[in-house]
């Protein structure tokens, strides 16, 4: 059983998802929230087990079927993609919660498709294949098409038109470039293509150099970096308030890919073909940033506002993929952790605000007060704090740890700013937007709808978790820099690379 | 045969973003299909074009490389289900929006030049109508 660890965060949302939409579980709403919650704990529990194993006996391989590499496909559980794995299960815990209050009545088999999506993402993470890692990429997208368009409605249909469509362009090219790379590497094995990647053929190299950037061009279309990022408030203010905070870390799966890809196998040691997306991630993380503080600042609805700082702070971790530094990734991925439970965390508010605020939903306008304004304003007084990066919550630390990382680098003059001034603009609108939906109302409220339990539930989790982040920082700094390390040293040492 | 086949892929990719990059959802499937089709020939040719080869080692001399094949199985069925979905999305976003656009936005109709004349003349003869309506009533 213990050996098999590594494919649990695979099996359980797959064989879960499937349970679900059998016979005794889809009796009733009632069973579906019950199991789908007991699976989603168990998921938490098998990849909190992994983390575990991992921190202490070092990277696991795991050859699917015993199909040993170079012809099987791998997992990889190492402490960067173990850690994801965590992330994705805890968020995925919280979602279900929340949804199981009103959303999953608004459409049928929102349980299952939750599990679908996490199967999608935590394969990403896990898996030491980029052709797996397209299918898996293909699998959560299809899992996210239908959560995008859940509960219907025109809004969402046209953000989902937009989605998908991109998302199939995303694709195609995707497989151009494996493609391309299949046909200069000779492998699709992310451990194999690293060794290689320094002995390509001098006539193949600007194949392969192209092959790397159209991947480049996709992965940036799933982190929506720059010139690629105008999917996503769209989507995101759209999807049901559940749905977005689970994208939060759809979002983070790209910039995972890019870390994987370009910072390790494209990284320092592969000969010409090193380091080929820094010149261009550079200006790119930047553009985004900045793209995303305007953004930020004309928003209109407080999903808009959030999908926005997910942007900028999409931004933020693109730069510290450019810099490329042990500290910077150990920074960025305490960073990467934080900002997915804060933008989860403000996306489940804005769905009890849309809930309490009637036709207003959460757009900045006056209107009837909310139900429960001391709860819902002191939990958005709190969220707030944590994505402008305030002291007591660990947006702050996340912060200074990218600005400290941006100082050893001689590009710190670029970084501080747009880092700085995206607290400021997010300062400005959420005090801005705090106000309005909190203060500026007219009329009395009505006693309809307070929050569910479950519901609060899972804004508590996801709130006592980023204190804890602060409390634990050292803990989870410490680990974030051996997960950098891991990231670093890439998967060669471990696998069966004497077969290359 | 390098020719042919790479004529083949290219064609079918620049007809499909050209479709893709039409208004309405329709012909943007299109694109997307061709452009799954044109991904699918070029992933083909990436364990490079062998005549004559089984991809079964032992069956003939050459042998053509196998993982390729695999590969573009997996990238058919992919594209497949997707299509599907798309399809069946578009159709949902025609009832939804009330057309077929893909920005959800109807366009106003086009008129030709004797139209534009003849809307002309019409809101001429109102406009004269008003003024003698006026005229009679003072």
């Amino acid at each position: 059983m213990l050996q098999h660890l590594p494919v649990l965060p695979l099996l359980i949302p797959l064989l879960a998802g499937a349970l679900l939409l059998m016979p005794p579980l889809t009796n009733g709403l009632r069973w579906q929230r019950l199991a789908g919650t007991l699976f989603s704990m168990l998921l938490l529990i098998a990849t909190v087990a992994l983390l575990l194993k991992v921190h202490n006996e070092g990277t696991l391989v795991y050859a699917v079927g015993e199909w040993n590499p170079p012809f099987g496909i791998l997992l990889v559980a190492d402490r960067l993609s173990t850690m994801m794995c965590v992330l994705t299960a805890f968020l995925l815990l919280c979602v279900q919660l929340f949804s199981s209050a009103t959303e999953d009545q608004q459409g049928k088999f929102l349980h299952p498709l939750l599990m679908f999506q996490a199967l999608g993402i935590q394969g990403a993470f896990l898996t030491g294949d980029i052709f797996n890692l397209f299918v898996f990429f293909e699998v959560l997208l299809i899992a996210s098409y239908a959560l995008l368009i859940h509960g219907g409605g025109p809004q969402k249909t046209l953000a989902n038109v937009h989605y998908v469509t991109l998302n199939l362009a995303g694709s195609a090219l995707f497989l151009f470039a494996l493609g391309i790379i299949y046909g200069t590497f000779g492998t699709l094995n992310m451990a194999d293509m690293q060794q290689r990647a320094a002995h390509i053929d001098a006539n193949d190299v600007q194949l392969a150099k192209s092959g790397a950037m159209l991947l480049l061009v996709v992965f940036g279309l799933k982190s929506a970096m720059m010139p690629l990022h105008f999917w996503l408030p769209r989507a995101y203010a759209a999807a049901p308030a559940p749905v977005a905070a689970l994208f939060a870390i759809m979002t983070k799966v790209g910039v995972y890919s890019l870390w994987r890809v370009h910072g390790t196998i494209f990284g320092d040691n592969a000969g010409e073909l090193a380091n080929i997306a820094q010149p261009w991630l550079w200006p790119l993380g930047w553009l985004t940033v900045v793209v995303g503080i305007i953004a930020t600042l004309a928003s209109k609805t407080l999903r808009e506002l959030t999908a926005n700082l997910v942007i900028v702070s999409i931004g933020s971790l693109l730069l510290m993929v450019a810099l490329n530094t042990h500290e910077a990734t150990s920074a960025a991925l305490y960073y990467l952790v934080h900002s997915t439970l804060a933008t989860a965390l403000m996306f489940l508010l804005a769905g009890l605000i849309i809930q309490q605020r009637g036709k207003a939903e959460d757009r900045f306008v006056q209107s009837r007060p909310v139900n429960q304004p001391a709860l819902l304003g002191g939990l958005f007084f709190l969220a707030a704090l944590a994505l402008i990066g305030m002291p007591p919550i660990s947006g702050f630390i996340g912060k200074a740890l990218m600005l400290k990382a941006a100082l050893a680098s001689e590009q710190a003059a670029w970084i501080w700013p747009p880092i700085l001034i995206a607290s400021l603009a997010a300062l400005i609108m959420l005090s801005r937007s705090g106000g309005t939906l909190f203060w500026r109302t007219r009329g009395e409220n009505s006693e309809a709808t307070r929050a569910y339990p479950s519901q609060l539930t899972a804004v508590m989790l996801l709130m006592v978790s980023l204190p804890l982040m602060v409390v634990f920082a050292g803990t989870i700094t410490e680990f974030t820099q051996m997960a950098a390390d891991d990231l670093k040293q890439g998967i060669t040492l471990i696998t069966g690379g004497e077969d290359a | 045969m390098e020719f042919t086949f790479s004529l083949c892929v290219g064609v079918l990719t620049s007809a499909g973003i050209y479709l893709m990059l039409r208004a309405q959802t329709f012909p943007v499937i299109l694109g997307l299909t061709l452009l799954s089709y044109a991904v699918n020939m070029f992933l083909f040719a990436s364990g490079r074009l062998t005549v004559n080869g089984a991809a079964i080692i032992g069956q003939s001399e050459q042998y053509a490389d196998p993982l390729p094949q695999a590969l573009v199985l997996t990238a058919i069925v992919i594209g497949f289900a997707m299509t599907a979905f798309v399809l069946i999305l578009s159709l949902r976003a025609r009832s939804d929006l009330g057309n077929d656009q893909v920005d959800g936005r109807e366009l106003p109709p086009e008129r030709t030049a004797v139209e534009e004349a003849l809307a002309d003349k019409i809101e001429k003869n109102k406009a004269d109508l008003n003024e003698k309506h006026k005229r009679n009533k003072r």
